[in-house]
């Protein structure tokens, strides 16, 4: 199995869970930034879709909770690379393709926390509405689509120094959740700027998650657009793993 | 068949560069099964470089490296070999235990980790965090995950720096009793004491070059001889290096330092021809054949390896002015 093991994998939540600094962020941020702009009553109660702006938001905010959490986590490899665990880890018959799977799966633990958040949050307060199927359907693929940003934490994790991959990480979350139309919707920009925003990985993952709740017509870009991130950012993620033997 | 076994490491010809910095020049080396070989030379000579080619971590620039005739990757993928690495190489937030568990995960076949950690006498901290844990913990640490394979070959880089004397003195004596099972062991280190007492070959590296490679023994005598130190007032320091049998000759003011290979005759000739006085021989140890064998101020030297072959200079490099 090039040294996939289910025990490492729960050694990792383990560790995950220890850390307790970023679970209270990854699952305190998304569920202000929806109890801020979630409930607005002057939208709130807009019908959209099959549902209302409400619920609109609340997949937003669960999606961007979830990507905040995968990557971050994925960021932590960062430390490991400071601490030479990654080069012990290459003395061993541990495969690049194992190791990125067993990080991706562990950062999908604190996605699930986010997402869940977010949704118990749009339940308790009243406002979001949608079919029941829906609210299960969003939340999973808000969480399984937080996937690709664990791959970019690793890939940026790999890439920079422990100090400042947080910040960073932060700054290019932030950004592509704007030009993701997490925030604000994509029809607000100028054309110009729209056409950016397509090239931007939360581009396609963000409208192909509310689509299910919005409807009209699936766009191939979206899935383009997410197909080509993740193998990009996976395959950005392996390659430097395989080139991270330095010495510390 | 096991006559045909090939060399544990094998490598030839070897050079490893980063950019500018010649960091291995030219090694040919081959480690057969069953020794207990040490790296020794000053910080910046190579060792880590060397070791770095024969685990597979870095590629050579040129020349070939075989560990038991395959690729450093496929033995160690295999486990035929694995290492304890110097510094780091731990996570600070999961236990001595899970770290174990860990890797013993990520091979297909391994020891058992109570057995490992039995060995590495690390049992009884099994549950402590590793952030917790002396270096010395953590060292016997990085070996029970080096056990986990049961490896053929075992390479400790720099294994008990940091440690103090109790911590160096329980490493090694769990590293010798594991050795005595017939495990080929190859340590890097820079410190003589160790080399001297738990290795039974010396390969002494500088500037990335082999430059002795033999037991204790032999290696201590490459640089052997002693140094005469007399007060000989107006010495001509050409006159007295064409005495029959001196290899370098040091004046200092009224003091003369003279490095022979037959002290008793050089002493003789001092006493009955010049005005030589004061009179003292000493035997030169392993501590001088290192620096005498890697003491110059080549190119790629360290600074802390410079420091040491100038303080050194006086007691006689052989090639010494």
């Amino acid at each position: 199995m090039g040294g996939f093991s289910v025990a490492v994998w729960r050694i990792e939540v383990r560790r995950l869970l220890r850390n307790r600094r970023t679970m209270i962020i990854a699952i305190a941020m998304p569920v202000i930034f929806f109890l801020t702009f979630g409930l607005n009553s002057s939208y709130a109660t807009t019908a959209i879709g099959r549902g209302n702006v409400s619920a609109f938001v609340m997949i937003s905010m669960a999606l961007y909770g979830a990507v905040y959490a995968t990557a971050s986590r994925g960021a932590t490899v960062s430390i490991e690379r400071a601490s030479g665990w990654s080069r012990q880890l290459r003395v061993t018959p541990l495969t690049p393709a194992a190791y990125i799977s067993i990080k991706m799966l562990t950062a999908l633990v604190l996605g699930a926390g986010s997402v869940v958040a977010v949704y118990v949050t749009g339940a308790l307060t009243h406002k979001a509405s949608m079919p029941l199927y829906l609210w299960i359907v969003t939340a999973l693929c808000a969480w399984i689509g937080s996937l690709l940003f664990a791959a970019l934490g690793l890939f940026m994790g790999y890439m920079l120094p422990a100090e400042n991959v947080m910040q960073v990480i932060g700054l290019v979350l932030t950004v592509c959740s704007f030009l993701g139309g997490l925030f604000i919707p994509l029809s607000q920009f100028p054309i110009a700027l729209q056409r950016v925003a397509a090239f931007t990985p939360l581009w396609g993952l963000n409208q192909l998650v509310h689509y299910p709740l919005v409807q009209g017509t699936l766009e191939w870009e979206w899935v383009l657009n997410l197909l080509v991130w993740l193998a990009l950012l996976v395959a950005g993620a392996i390659w430097r793993f395989r080139r991270d033997t330095a010495r510390v | 068949m096991s006559v045909t076994l090939p060399p544990a490491v094998d490598l030839r010809a070897v050079h490893k560069a980063f950019g500018q910095v010649q960091a291995v020049r030219g090694v040919d080396l081959t480690i057969r099964s069953g020794e207990v070989l040490a790296f020794l030379g000053p910080n910046g000579a190579g060792k880590t470089s060397t070791i770095d080619l024969i685990l597979g971590l870095s590629d050579p620039t040129a020349g070939e490296v075989d560990v038991y005739g395959m690729t450093p990757r496929h033995a160690v993928a295999k486990g035929l070999v694995s290492a304890v690495m110097q510094q780091g190489g731990l996570l600070k937030d999961i236990t001595v235990a899970e770290t174990v568990t860990y890797i013993a995960n990520l091979f297909s076949e391994t020891r058992p980790v109570d057995e490992v950690l039995e060995r590495a006498g690390i049992a009884s901290i099994a549950d402590r965090m590793v952030e917790k844990c002396s270096g010395g913990e953590q060292q016997r640490l990085r070996f029970a995950m080096a056990l986990l394979p049961d490896p053929e070959l075992l390479i400790l880089d720099e294994p008990t720096q940091g440690m103090d004397v109790a911590g160096r003195r329980d490493f090694w004596h769990a590293i010798r009793d594991d050795a005595a099972r017939g495990r080929t062991v190859v340590f890097a280190t820079h410190y003589l004491e160790e080399a001297d007492a738990y290795a039974d070959r010396i390969v002494l590296i500088s500037h990335g070059r082999i430059v002795a490679d033999g037991t204790p023994a032999e290696v201590k005598g490459l640089a052997s001889g002693r140094t005469i130190r007399a007060t000989l007032p107006g010495a001509q320091e050409a006159s007295l290096r064409t005495m029959p049998g001196v290899d370098g000759v040091e004046v200092r003011g009224d003091t003369v330092l003279i490095h022979s290979s037959d002290t008793d005759a050089v002493a003789r000739r001092l006493l009955n021809e010049t005005a030589a006085r004061d009179l003292e021989i000493t035997a030169r140890g392993l501590e001088e054949a290192f620096i005498a064998l890697t003491g110059d101020d080549g190119p790629g030297s360290s600074p802390e390896s410079s420091v040491a072959a100038r303080r050194a200079a006086p007691s006689g490099a052989g090639d010494a002015p």
